[in-house]
């Protein structure tokens, strides 16, 4: 595959993402910003009444199960699947290739399998605060009992789209268009400025 | 003003795009029923009340949505998918599509 190069490490401009401590950090770092570079970002969506067997197919692909419900998820830390709307779901994996696994396992007749691999750009916040960050930012509910670990949500950020899962308790991945990523990246930067953070 | 997305939940009304009046039917398209068309693109009730609504969840699953919104309060009473309703179902059934 054609080598990526991150939107926010435009060489030979002066990169976005400066590594190291910013903002508030004398009182302590309680967000960590970081980008998380997965291989393989894939949508798939199951025409109406195959929704049973692209999970499945899911399962068989990735050894994830997806639990029932409305954005409903999981990871284990290289793989993650999560639903973001009626019959359709992100999978992301740490390595490149994922799609041609899904090949003879997706069907044309159960629904199709996109590569957005180099259409989206993952953001992580974690930490303490990462919470209490994004509830700035998207006006929905991330507390744990309403967003528990390993389910997803599409919402918006001032029209850029988001795909977020949360894969820990105070930890959280963006999706983003690669397009917005940098002005995302800045924002999501100076909203954390208050509570310090750290870019990794 | 808040819309209960049946996928995404309660969001707030600046994710979903306004597709329009949901009492619409629109004609076949070979139709050249003059009258059915002008019904179509230009009678409306405007109803000081509940009223049948289209709306996409754009900035969210993209699904569309029927919206029951009361044009007085902006009190959204019922919300559902568009998909799979009875009026499209029919029509469809009706011209021979899944």
């Amino acid at each position: 595959m054609v080598e990526r190069q991150s939107p926010l490490e435009p060489a030979p401009l002066e990169p976005e993402l400066r590594t190291g401590s910013h903002g508030d950090f004398e009182h302590g770092i309680d967000v960590i910003l970081s980008e998380i570079k997965p291989g393989s970002i894939l949508q798939l969506a199951a025409w109406p009444g195959q929704e049973k067997e692209l999970i499945a197919g899911i399962r068989t692909v990735t050894g994830l199960a997806l639990p029932d419900g409305a954005g409903a998820g999981s990871t284990d830390g290289v793989r993650s699947v999560f639903g973001f709307a009626p019959g359709k779901f992100t999978v992301v994996d740490e390595a490149e290739g994922l799609v041609s696994g899904f090949a003879g396992v997706v069907t044309p007749a159960i629904g199709t399998v996109t590569d957005l691999s180099h259409g989206r750009t993952a953001i992580r916040i974690a930490g303490p605060k990462a919470e209490w960050v994004l509830a700035k930012f998207f006006a929905i509910d991330f507390a744990l009992p309403a967003f528990p670990v390993g389910a997803g949500r599409s919402t918006m950020h001032h029209d850029v789209f988001a795909q977020i899962q949360r894969t820990g308790a105070d930890q959280f991945d963006i999706y983003v268009f690669r397009s917005f990523a940098r002005s995302f990246w800045k924002a999501l930067c100076h909203a954390s400025e208050e509570v310090g953070y750290e870019v990794q | 003003m808040l819309i209960t997305c049946p996928y995404c939940g309660p969001r707030d009304v600046i994710e979903f795009t306004y597709q329009g009046d949901g009492n619409r039917e629109r004609p076949q398209p070979a139709s050249q029923n003059l009258d059915a068309w002008n019904a179509y693109v230009y009678n409306r009730l405007n109803p000081a009340g509940d009223h049948n609504e289209i709306w996409q969840h754009s900035g969210g699953c993209r699904a569309h949505l029927r919206v029951v919104r009361n044009t007085l309060t902006h009190e959204v009473s019922s919300v559902a998918f568009a998909r799979g309703d009875h009026k499209s179902a029919a029509r469809h059934k009706a011209e021979g599509k899944p």
